[in-house]
């Protein structure tokens, strides 16, 4: 640090801030370079030889790459749209109004959070077996529900906690109907809600393993499922391809969303709530 | 239950006794989730009780009974999995609080760098434990990246003798994956309370005496704990009932908790299942009572 400064604590602020940032990225690097890597033998930091093998292998038809980061996209898209559905809605109730019960309603909406996915899935999937829900993306997406819906729900009920339902009503005093009151006053004043909501929402389904394992039962192969499959079959070249793809479409959706994550306004202190 | 993440600007409608439309409004509203939830989260937990207890009319067997549970709990297998899986979740969230809170400190104030760290921050938030937990592999492992590093100086002559930080009884490589994924997780919502707070509260403390570390310990950590509080529930919960990270990093024995249901559920000894049931519901009413006896101790610290 060349610029003076009145804060002796200022080069200690940037260091810890620098091994953050090392931290944070470091995990990722190996995957990367692997990607890249036509062997990549201990002891050498880096690989040998380079080659893009492994990228022209996972972008092609046979490796199943793109086949399942379609079904990945299709289930986290339908998981988060219907978790808006219903989630607004429900956050809508335990954001402006005080009624009995709502301990009780709020327990319910926050059990998936607490109790883990695993005890519930086993049990589910007996059900589902006889509901013809298993191998299905369907089964899939409803099972990823079961995660998305409580993040959704916590979301909106923070933003509904800041607002005020009299504009509603002005607007409907105005002549507004109910749709047009909806789509000009409400709509924009939750939007903050509906982004950060989605994003957690798609974000848990698009990183599920455990509850697609199970559900899917090994025919809706979504993308951790095939990169573990890498993985655990030692191919690390592929595995740090797979693991790239796999990680860029939640950065892609980060870049638009980024901004409401933090501030003082940031839709995120509804996780507050619990 | 509230926490100080929102602002009460306007106060809940007075609706003690709240009219019927309101009511009957409400109930609309809350109908599709309460539905959803009621039908695959409770329809799954009263489906592996049944089964757990034996209950299973289809394949002749109607005459419930504890024998799962009894064959569960005695297992000293089991019982080793149970200390393994506490201790993972304990010891992930305890240290992910305490560097998210060291984080989200640093990240309020400015420095050069401070946009790249918070981004980089919430891009952590999206990569799936899954890469997460091979990028640790790749690290830690014995012929992974800081292995070749203590090779390069001299330190190691074969990857054997790096020790073993991933596959290890302590679980050293599942913590720091959990460590590595939850700090961004706990820091975001702790960072956003604070700048939702700003920094009034403690300049009022400064100026009447209080040491940085007195503004920090007695005026903003009470305001934010309640944030932390939240965020450490979900982030144990997690970590208890999480499969793919130990299932990757962890040793073969013993196993964490899911991955030993999961096994015993998949096992080809059908007579297992009630057994992976059992585990299920033990798992759920663990960590069910776990955060009830966490909240109720810090919560009850909390006030006044």
């Amino acid at each position: 640090m060349t610029r003076p400064s009145s804060n002796p604590g200022r080069p200690l602020l940037v260091l810890s801030g620098a091994l953050l940032i090392v931290w944070l990225i470091l995990p990722l690097v190996p995957l990367l370079i692997w990607s890249f890597a036509r062997g990549w033998r201990f002891p050498d930091l880096l690989p040998q030889e380079w080659s893009l093998q492994a990228w022209e292998f996972a972008l092609s038809a046979r490796s199943g790459v793109l086949e399942s980061l379609g079904v990945t996209v299709l289930i986290a898209a339908t998981a988060t749209v219907l978790a808006i559905a219903v989630g607004v809605p429900a956050g809508r109730a335990l954001g402006l109004y005080r009624f009995r019960g709502k301990g009780l309603v709020e327990l319910i909406i926050l059990a998936p959070i607490i109790v883990p996915g695993i005890a519930v899935a086993l049990g589910l999937h007996g059900v589902f077996i006889h509901l013809g829900l298993t191998n299905t993306v369907a089964g899939v997406v409803l099972v990823h529900l079961i995660p998305t819906l409580p993040y959704m729900t916590l979301v909106m009920a923070g933003i509904f906690a800041n607002f005020d339902p009299a504009f509603e009503q002005q607007a409907r005093s105005l002549g507004a109907s109910r749709l047009q009151t909806f789509r000009h006053v409400t709509l924009p004043a939750i939007m903050p809600g509906i982004i950060v909501g989605g994003l957690f929402a798609f974000l848990v389904s698009w990183s599920q393993y455990v509850l697609t394992l199970l559900i899917g039962g090994g025919r809706v192969i979504t993308l951790p499922l095939l990169l573990f499959n890498y993985a655990a079959s030692g191919r690390n070249d592929l595995t740090g391809a797979i693991g790239i793809i796999y990680i860029l479409p939640g950065i892609v959706i980060l870049v638009f969303t980024a901004r409401h994550l933090t501030g003082s306004n940031a839709a995120i202190g509804g996780f507050g709530r619990i | 239950m509230t926490g100080p993440g929102f602002r009460r600007g306007r106060p809940a409608l007075p609706h003690e006794g709240a009219r019927l439309s309101d009511r009957l409004r409400i109930a609309l509203l809350l109908a599709p989730a309460l539905g959803l939830i009621g039908l695959l989260f409770g329809g799954g937990l009263v489906a592996g009780v049944i089964r757990s207890f034996n209950y299973m009319p289809v394949i002749g067997l109607t005459e419930p009974n504890l024998d799962a549970y009894r064959a569960v709990l005695a297992d000293p297998a089991f019982l080793r999995s149970f200390a393994l899986t506490l201790h993972i979740a304990f010891t992930s969230t305890l240290i992910a609080s305490v560097i998210a809170i060291a984080a989200a400190l640093l990240l309020r104030r400015r420095f050069s760098g401070r946009g790249a760290v918070t981004f980089l921050f919430q891009l952590n938030l999206t990569v799936p434990h899954v890469v997460g937990a091979i990028g640790i592999l790749y690290l830690f492992s014995q012929s992974g990246f800081f292995a070749r590093m203590a090779w390069q100086i001299g330190l190691i002559a074969r990857p054997g003798e790096f020790p073993a930080l991933v596959y290890d009884p302590w679980a050293i490589g599942i913590i720091v994956q959990y460590v590595w994924k939850e700090v961004p997780f706990i820091g975001i919502i702790v960072l956003a309370q604070m700048q939702t707070l700003g920094t009034d509260y403690e300049s009022v403390a400064r100026s009447l005496g209080a040491s940085r570390w007195q503004a920090f310990r007695h005026v903003l950590l009470p305001l934010i704990l309640p944030g932390v509080l939240s965020a450490s529930v979900i982030v144990f919960a997690f970590t208890f009932g999480a499969y793919e990270v130990p299932l990757l990093l962890g040793a073969s024995h013993p196993q964490a908790l899911p991955v030993l249901a999961y096994r015993t559920y998949t096992d080809v000894d059908l007579a297992a299942r009630p057994q992976a049931m059992a585990m299920g519901m033990v798992i759920a009413v663990l960590s069910g009572l776990m955060i009830w006896a966490y909240l109720r101790a810090t919560r009850a610290r909390l006030r006044p």
